[in-house]
């Protein structure tokens, strides 16, 4: 299943939040949002990608960007994630009905979780950029973010 | 940057706090190589990282980066400030300028600034090797000595 493509408006999705509130399409009008799709709360790789994803976090802001950690865990089993990192990037459950929003982005692994997946949607919900790693075990770097924004002009 | 000038060109992110990078190191000073090392300390994986990069780069203010590096990664168990101390007071350095330097605006730009060339590099993981060509993410792996040996 490819992911979504550049040019196409972002599906019609939900998302829970740790605060029990739903995270929709909707929420994405009005700024530049990345969706980081990853496997597993606690897994190693993740562990390293939003850690790293933290340290430049400031930068990101800086050019109104914001971003998401989208996997299929329980908002809980997220919150301890984010917790035990110490990090500030806002967690998004794709729990139930499991998968679905990530299979909306074409980013649902035959395995029942996220492929290892970065989407960035403009002010208008459209997709500006995706990338999906070629295995759930390679990190994607920030820089593949910033010359994504570099490349629309942010 | 250490080692002979014209011998071949290793750049190097990694984190004092990082197991992988002291395997890394140990096996780069076995071999022939021109080594600069640049600081990537993630915060929420090694929480010492940042304040061991911020001390070895304050040994640098007093001519004493090399030996400090050396020192942090041959006992990474012990990274607390009194060990970090111990360390500058073993190099004969003054412990007060050591002191104010790591925790000096100057000292904190410079390691943010290897943390962003890292970045725009494509550094996802520590550690991370580039020469001449050769790029080489994580856990070190014998070909990556074999690749290395070759000049």
């Amino acid at each position: 299943m490819p992911p979504i493509e550049a040019g196409q408006p972002a599906p019609e999705f939900s998302l829970g939040t740790h605060e029990g509130n739903r995270f929709t399409r909707e929420d994405l009008l009005g700024r530049i949002t990345v969706l980081v799709f990853y496997p597993f709360a606690f897994s190693p790789v993740c562990t390293e990608q939003l850690a790293i994803y933290q340290e430049v976090l400031e930068d990101f802001e800086a050019r109104g960007v914001t971003l998401y950690g989208v996997s299929c865990d329980s908002a809980w089993s997220q919150e301890a994630f984010r917790e035990k990192l110490g990090i500030t990037i806002a967690q998004l459950s794709d729990f139930e009905p499991k998968g679905a929003a990530c299979r909306a982005f074409g980013v649902l692994h035959p395995g029942g979780f996220p492929e290892r997946a970065l989407v960035m949607t403009g002010p208008d919900g459209v997709v500006l950029w995706g990338h999906q790693a070629s295995s759930p075990a390679e990190l994607p770097g920030a820089n593949l973010i910033f010359d994504a924004l570099d490349a629309v002009g942010v | 940057m250490r080692g002979p000038e014209g011998a071949r060109a290793v750049i190097v992110y990694g984190d004092y706090e990082c197991p992988f990078c002291a395997a890394l190191e140990a096996r780069l000073h076995e071999l022939e190589l021109r080594v600069t090392f640049r600081h990537f300390p993630v915060r929420a994986s090694h929480p010492r990282a940042q304040a061991a990069a911020l001390a070895a780069e304050a040994a640098g203010r007093q001519g004493a980066f090399w030996p400090f590096h050396d020192a942090l990664f041959a006992d990474q168990g012990r990274l607390e400030d009194p060990h970090l101390w111990a360390r500058a007071e073993v190099l004969g350095l003054d412990l007060a300028r050591f002191d104010a330097d790591r925790r000096s605006d100057a000292v904190a730009a410079r390691v943010r600034e290897d943390f962003r060339g890292g970045i725009r590099a494509g550094v996802a993981t520590t550690p991370t090797l580039f020469s001449e060509g050769l790029t080489h993410a994580g856990r070190p792996v014998p070909a990556l000595w074999e690749a290395l040996r070759q000049a």
